[in-house]
């Protein structure tokens, strides 16, 4: 852990003003912190995240999804404002959800909020097409920049309600939810293809509570389980 | 004269009314509990000036009208440019726990608020050093402003948005400093000052800069983001600030604890959000059943597949979802209790058509009434007795209401629901579901202590839940759930993929078959609060989840300080929802405002002459330190005590506020009449008084409040002032009597001894409501009580250690001259 801080006290300082060399070192830090938190959390020195994933968040530059001057808090295993009272992800929980999804290179994904892009952007390297949408107009109009920008050509872009999915292009092999919801929109998991996999962050902004996966069975049996983002038993342990 | 009069009248006035207003804006802004910061930061003004009169009072008593109208105009200038500069600090309390610069953004709030009271108070203590001759008719006015302004801005509150309300108040402080600078001689420059601020104010302060800027984490922030969503129209009441919200483009379609099975769809809604949050939807009914289908595959539809057209009473009617509910399920009549009128003119009247006349039908009633109050002057007797999700899933999620009392989840209360359940009627209470178990275990737990309070003994049989992914219902029967009952909550369980949590004779086998956790944590739980081991569960939990009582009505209180250095580690693996931060804010607020307090209150002080015996100032210091802190235990237990009889902590605040100020100024200015040399006994009989008429309260506000809670609003604040009168007046004694003998025997202390008071009363302020969240307001009133008895004990013995200085003639620095 004390590693980590001191890595992290010294990355911070550096990356302002920083170069792609040094967002390149602080990714890495921040990647290694992922892992980290990882095998604590599965209580196991082996247990992390899929390479394809850790490789996925090492290649994403997140200070592009960052608010301008947020830069140098880019690769902190933090969540950050990104304006519209909406938030970028801590890394640890977009490393979480997107494994959650079990990505396959021939995947079709849907995504539910847009939000700074960063989600699409990890998925986007892991899957086939991502198809997103926004439903806020100014966040979906600098994700779309951005991410036609960075190269993310797989990634489509939409301003909308999300509630009725995206029949065009459905069904999807996984549906990720970022938007706060009272419930899960039905025709989301009519969406979803038998075998398909959607999960939902649930919580108030910077402070998951817990993650919704909700898995449709090759029979289109409907499983849901619900996943505490931590390791925190037993629950009547000693103080 | 009559002009410092009048003056004084008007800035205690604006003084009182500022602070309750921004106890509102700050819970329409931020949270409610920031509400409990204000009464600090207004103690710390009135502490600080205090220090800075006694350090500069020949000056200021040389140029009395110039310094009193130049204060007063200060704070009406403050007023304005607070209420702008302290919502443009840009704290989030949301991120507090991942970025420590947000503990010093609250700190600059706290001084940013801080000014205006300390130029209030600069005048008012001004008024009473340098009008000594006229102290007792100074202080009249000063606490018949106090009272005032309470009753001033809450009625301003219905007439005014709160931007307004504070440009209002900020004309009766100008209208103060105009009446004494007119009486000094037209002194041009303060005149000419006074006329331009007057003009701004006259000519409107921009409304883009005193616009509510709310937190934008707060539901109708986020709401208004939407595309094309846009505000239909705000209603303004001290009793919250509903704004109705339209997104036709992304319909808002709320329906918790919805069913992943359902084929149905809500219809169209219109959102109702009070004080930015707590959303409550408008759902557009056309008076079929079918249209509304959707409620039916709900957790909280679960007590209508085991009553037959019931009789129900909704509690928290809002924006009428969960009459909609007793409709779909054909409710014989369904009454509703809604204590904000102007919600109920939403749903009744303004969008009667949207609603669907909803309450023209004949088989549904509304009443505005306070729902506790409702429950105990009720007399018919209800088959369901229905409470919804009255709050917001993020709020209830991210800790925010951990300091907000609330006496609808309390054992009492369900013991009060009970009552008034029909035999063989139900309770039905749903609430949002969080990981790990918080809300719904305790909500469990305080129900089988209420069915125990009544006599049953075997509570596990009249109880169930049922859990879907974000919601909990609980239903309590008034009677033993029948096997056809268990039959018919399993049956409508599975159909809708929802969890039993509980029912009696559940296996283990039967829980947590749909929505999966890594284990039954809520069937396991439940098992363990029925059990015999059940307080040693609870201690042993990590989050607290022993009930709520109405004299510790902390139902959203699930913080541990031993569980915060595990929770706070787990942070960056995905656990700062863990994280209670509403109480960690109190204790940072506590944290700042003593060191506010000692910056600007003690340390000042220690540039003045010291000539005491050291014996004398521990003593005085001590008794003065005590009373601070009683005085203030006191009056905060009262208004949370209060919550529950007056309906709402605003109107608590603004009645129990003013009734101690104005009858402890009473008290003070009774004890004028003493004997030189009686300081002592008047302080100990007073404390012995307080003592006496306090713990006969703590056995007689139940009672009371019992009998009275179902009245009228008047009577109810009538009975509330008569029973806090008594208790502020000889509250009101002991400082004055101390501080006149300490003009006998330490003169020089006397600064020391306001300012040691001051910073007392700030560390006090909050305190307090740490200590009534952890052992509850009994409590806290016995340890004033205490407090009191000790520092009566402590002036006694005050005259024998300093006896060789009795007889001085000195000035006190606030109060002007005491002459002994």
């Amino acid at each position: 852990m004390l590693r980590h801080v001191a890595l992290l006290a010294f990355v911070i300082p550096a990356l302002a003003g920083a170069d792609e060399e040094e967002y390149r070192h602080a990714r890495e830090a921040m990647v290694e912190e992922v892992q980290h938190y990882s095998r604590i959390a599965r209580g196991s020195a082996d247990a992390q995240f899929s390479s394809a994933i850790l490789e996925a968040m090492l290649a994403v530059p997140r200070h592009e999804f960052v608010r301008t001057g947020d830069e140098h808090f880019a690769y902190v295993n933090r969540p950050l404002p990104i304006g519209h009272g909406q938030t970028i992800s801590q890394p640890y929980i977009v490393a979480l959800m997107t494994e959650l999804i079990l990505p396959d290179a021939n995947d079709v994904v849907l995504e539910i909020g847009t939000g700074s892009g960063y989600q699409a952007a990890i998925l986007a390297r892991l899957v086939r097409s991502v198809y997103t949408i926004e439903i806020i107009e100014a966040l979906q109009s600098q994700a779309r920049t951005r991410l036609a920008r960075l190269g993310f050509d797989n990634v489509t872009t939409r301003l909308g309600d999300g509630y009725y999915g995206w029949q065009e292009h459905a069904p999807f092999d996984a549906i990720v939810v970022t938007a706060a919801a009272s419930h899960v929109p039905p025709p989301l998991i009519k969406q979803l293809k038998p075998g398909g996999r959607m999960v939902i962050p649930v919580g108030g902004r910077f402070m998951t509570q817990q993650l919704l996966l909700i898995e449709k069975t090759h029979t289109e049996e409907i499983v849901t389980r619900q996943i505490a983002a931590v390791r925190f038993v037993p629950l009547t342990g000693e103080h | 004269m009559h002009r410092i009069f009048v003056a004084t009248l008007l800035v205690s006035t604006a003084a009182i009314g500022f602070e309750i207003l921004l106890m509102r804006v700050l819970s329409i802004v931020q949270w409610h509990h920031f509400a409990y910061m204000i009464i600090s930061v207004a103690l710390l003004g009135y502490g600080t000036s205090g220090t800075a009169i006694a350090l500069n009072r020949r000056f200021l008593e040389n140029h009395f009208e110039t310094a009193f109208s130049v204060s007063a105009l200060l704070f009406s200038a403050s007023i304005v440019i607070s209420f702008v500069m302290g919502q443009l600090v840009p704290f989030n309390a949301l991120e507090i726990v991942w970025d420590a610069s947000q503990l010093l953004l609250l700190g600059v709030i706290y001084l940013v608020f801080f000014v205006p009271f300390f130029f209030a108070a600069c005048a008012v203590g001004l008024a009473l050093t340098c009008r000594h001759a006229q102290i007792s008719r100074v202080y009249f006015f000063d606490l018949l402003g106090a009272g005032l302004g309470a009753v001033l801005i809450i009625g301003a509150l219905y007439l005014l948005s709160p931007q307004n309300a504070a440009v209002l108040l900020s004309g009766v402080a100008l209208t103060g400093a105009v009446v004494v600078a007119l009486g000094a001689g037209f002194r041009r420059t303060l005149v000419i000052a006074s006329l331009v601020w007057l003009g701004t104010l006259a000519a409107g302060v921009p409304q883009e800069w005193m616009g509510l800027r709310l937190s934008e984490y707060k539901g109708l922030s986020q709401a208004l983001s939407v595309v094309g969503s846009r505000a239909l129209e705000v209603r303004s009441s001290p009793l919250g600030l509903l704004t109705v919200v339209d997104s036709p483009r992304v319909p808002l379609r709320d329906a918790p604890g919805l069913s992943f099975a359902t084929v149905h769809v809500p219809p169209a809604q219109l959102g109702v959000y009070t004080d930015g949050d707590a959303l409550s939807a408008m759902t557009r009914f056309d008076g079929r059943r079918d249209s509304i289908a959707y409620l039916g595959d709900v957790t909280a539809a679960l007590p209508f597949h085991l009553l037959d057209r019931p009789r129900m009473l909704v509690l928290g009617a809002g924006g009428g979802s969960d009459i909609l509910l007793g409709l779909r399920h054909g409710a014989r009549h369904v009454d509703a209790v809604e204590l904000n009128s102007q919600m109920i003119r939403l749903v009744g009247d303004t969008y009667a058509d949207f609603t669907g006349q909803l309450y023209s039908r004949p088989d549904v009633s509304v009443q505005r009434a306070e729902a506790r109050g409702f429950v105990t002057r009720n007399r018919a007797l209800y088959d369901l007795i229905h409470i919804g999700l009255l709050d917001s899933f993020g709020a209830a999620g991210a800790g925010v209401q951990s300091l907000n009392e609330s006496y609808i989840y309390t054992v009492e209360a369900l013991e009060d629901y009970l009552e008034d359940t029909a035999p063989g009627g139900i309770v039905a209470i749903t609430r949002w579901l969080r990981l790990p178990p918080r809300d719904s275990l305790k909500l469990f737990g305080t129900a089988i202590q209420a069915l125990r309070r009544n006599g049953v003994t075997d509570p596990g049989r009249r109880l169930a839940m049922i859990r879907s992914w974000n919601t909990t219902t609980l239903i309590v029967k008034n009677g033993v759930l029948s096997t056809a009952d268990i039959e018919a909550i399993r049956e409508f369980a599975k159909t809708r993929s929802f969890d039993v949590v509980y029912f009696p004779g559940i296996r283990a086998g039967d829980a947590n078959r749909y929505n999966l956790l890594d284990r039954a944590h809520f069937y396991e739980g439940a098992i363990a609060l029925l059990g015999d081991d059940a307080s040693n569960f609870m201690s042993r939990y990590k989050f607290h989840i022993a009930p709520a009582s109405d004299e510790r009505p902390y139902y959203f209180h699930f913080f541990k300080w031993q569980s915060l250095p595990e929770v706070f580690a787990l942070r960056k693996q995905g656990g700062a929802g863990l994280i209670e931060w509403g109480y960690l804010i109190l204790v940072a607020v506590l944290v700042q405002a003593v060191v506010a307090a000692f910056v600007l209150i003690l340390l000042p002080l220690v540039r003045t002459r010291r000539s005491w015996p050291v014996k004398t100032g521990v003593r005085a210091g001590a008794y003065f330190f005590l009373l601070g802190l009683a005085f203030l235990f006191v009056e905060i237990a009262f208004i949370q005590k209060f919550i529950l009889f007056l309906s709402h902590p605003l109107y608590a605040i603004a009645v129990v506020l003013s009734a101690f100020l104005v009858f402890a100024g009473f008290g003070s200015a009774f004890t004028g009449r003493a004997e030189a040399d009686a300081g002592p006994l008047w302080a100990m009989t007073a404390a012995l008084a307080v003592a006496a008429i306090a713990g006969l309260y703590l056995y007689l506000l139940p009672v009371l409040f019992d009998q009275f809670i179902g009245a009228g609003d008047a009577l109810r604040i009538g009975v509330s002032v008569a029973l806090i009168a008594p208790l502020a007046f000889f509250m009101g004694m002991p400082f004055p009597v101390g501080l006149r003998e300490l003009a006998r025997i330490a003169p020089d202390f006397i600064p020391w001894a306001w300012g040691i008071n001051g910073f007392a009363s700030v560390l006090s302020s909050a305190l307090a409501t740490v200590l009534a969240i952890e052992i509850g307001f009994s409590a806290v009133v016995v340890i004033a009580l205490l407090l009191y008895l000790t520092a009566g004990a402590l002036l006694q013995s005050l005259g024998g250690a300093a006896g060789h200085n009795r007889g001085l003639r000195v000035r006190s620095p606030v109060t002007g001259s005491a002459t002994v």
